[in-house]
């Protein structure tokens, strides 16, 4: 019986925050309209939502490819950042004397704007999709690497106590107390990270590529396209969002305790 | 087979601390009786139960010999409670009190599984086995903390607070089903309960502000015993005791 009133509230939940969504758009369109008729834009400064509506059906073809090249950097790029960070992360818990060294390696990985390796990156990967997924694995790399640090530093003392006392070694301690212990605290990360990914992969885009919606609105502005510029820049936002939610919904799917003790 | 453990000539003084946390102590815990330190907050009775269980971090300075009667190690013959459950909140009630096997070999045998449902049906557990523990109650979750005790099967048993955050009620009901269910093993029990101590102890000793083991006198009465007058007379002169020592 718990568990239907549970699953309905979910459901009221998913359906509210549907709602709510939908009106925030609605709202956010209409603003967008008021101001093209108020204040007289022409379209090669802000198009109104219908021309980018146009456009967004008209050229579907050339916004889905590009839509999947930088898509999959985005996901790559995820994937990427979230395993050197785990595995950084790892090192340093699990070597302390290397963790003297590495500190200074990831807080430079934060210092140095990834902006301003962009075009270094270009140099060395090419204009293709690599430089564009290691742009996206770099910029998650550090909320990635600390909040999985942080998680696996404060393991409750209380379960390696217990462990202790049960005779489990290392390696036991840390796969089965550990990174479990230390999951709510990365998925904060990760929820950082696929919200940021999409922006280092579009910057990589903008600084030298031959394809992607980073490539599309930079050609589309070139040429005073701006209804395409926004259709890409739709696209990309929605996929973000997206991104998100799904991040999210798995993160909860697999850490149901989680959400348990937070009492949602 | 029941063992004793002799503690001899214990001292525990923590990296950075003024002063040791105790020093040159001693302490027998018979075969199959419990033990109760009895001591407010902070006088070093958890140190003395975490030395036992081997907890304390080489970077302290540490000293003194821990024998078992049967001349073995101590090491890995220990189960440990705590004030707080511990159980992992990502596992179910089964693979919690499977945890030792889990933590050993990375599995758990259906034979261990059996034996974890028989202990979960002897504590009154039966039909939780799929739960979450933040499904559970907390006499509940110390209830299967008990139930993981008893899947270590160790000859000695250290608890340290471990009825402390229930209720008066639950902290009465697991106090009479621990004592049933620990019966033949050695245990050292950590309470800064008066009653508690009263009620469940074969051997109890008061830990004065000297850090010194203080043997107290018990009623004639077998643990776990009823709350009657006479406990109560015990437990005043207790009290009392206490209040002189640590003002």
């Amino acid at each position: 019986m718990a568990k239907i009133t549970l699953n309905t509230a979910t459901l009221g939940n998913s359906l509210s925050n549907l709602w709510r969504l939908t009106i925030t758009a609605l709202v956010i369109l209409l603003l967008w309209q008021a101001i093209v008729v108020c204040f007289e834009m022409p379209p090669f400064i802000l198009p109104p939502p219908l021309l980018v509506l146009e456009k967004l059906i008209g050229s579907y073809q050339l916004l889905l490819s590009h839509s999947l090249i930088t898509m999959s950097e985005i996901v790559l790029g995820l994937l990427l950042g979230l395993l050197m960070g785990l595995l950084f992360a790892l090192q340093m818990l699990l070597f302390k004397p290397l963790r003297r060294w590495l500190l200074p390696v990831l807080i430079a990985s934060q210092a140095i704007p990834v902006f301003a390796l962009a075009p270094i990156l270009m140099l060395w990967f090419g204009y293709g999709m690599t430089s564009k997924v290691i742009m996206a694995a770099l910029i998650i790399f550090f909320p990635v690497t600390t909040t999985c640090f942080d998680g696996l530093r404060y393991t409750p003392i209380g379960y390696l106590d217990l462990a202790h006392t049960m005779g489990a070694n290392k390696w036991r301690q840390l796969w089965h107390i550990r990174l479990p212990a230390a999951l709510p605290t990365l998925a904060s990360g990760i929820r950082v990270a696929a919200v940021v990914a999409p922006i280092g992969a579009v910057v990589g885009e903008w600084v030298g590529s031959s394809g992607g919606l980073g490539y599309l609105m930079l050609q589309a502005n070139a040429r005073m396209q701006i209804a395409d510029m926004f259709a890409a820049l739709f696209i990309l936002a929605l996929f973000s969002i997206a991104l998100y939610y799904f991040t999210d919904l798995l993160l909860k799917t697999l850490i149901p305790w989680h959400r348990e003790q937070a009492g949602h | 087979m029941s063992i004793s453990v002799q503690l001899s000539a214990a001292s525990l003084q923590y990296a950075g601390a003024a002063q040791a946390t105790f020093a040159g102590l001693n302490l027998n815990l018979p075969a199959a009786k419990w033990t109760c330190l009895l001591g407010p907050s902070g006088c070093g009775k958890t140190s003395l139960l975490r030395l036992l269980a081997g907890l304390i971090d080489s970077s302290h300075q540490l000293s003194g010999q821990i024998s078992c009667s049967d001349g073995l190690s101590i090491d890995n013959r220990i189960s440990y409670m705590a004030q707080q459950d511990l159980l992992l909140p990502w596992l179910n009630v089964l693979d919690n009190v499977c945890l030792k096997a889990k933590l050993l070999t990375g599995k758990v045998s259906a034979g261990e599984q059996h034996k974890a449902r028989q202990l979960l049906a002897q504590l009154n557990l039966s039909g939780i086995e799929k739960s979450l523990p933040d499904q559970l109650s907390g006499g509940m979750r110390q209830r299967v903390a008990l139930a993981r005790t008893l899947m270590q099967d160790t000859p000695i048993v250290l608890m340290d607070e471990p009825f402390s955050a229930l209720d008066a009620v639950n902290r009465y009901k697991l106090q009479d089903l621990a004592a049933k269910v620990l019966q033949g093993r050695t245990v050292l029990l950590i309470t800064h309960d008066p009653q508690e101590a009263l009620r469940l102890s074969d051997q109890l000793y008061l830990f004065s502000a000297d850090q010194q083991l203080l043997p107290l006198p018990l009623p004639d009465s077998l643990p776990p015993r009823a709350v009657d007058a006479q406990l109560g007379q015990y437990q005043q002169s207790l009290l009392q005791k206490m209040q002189v020592l640590h003002g």
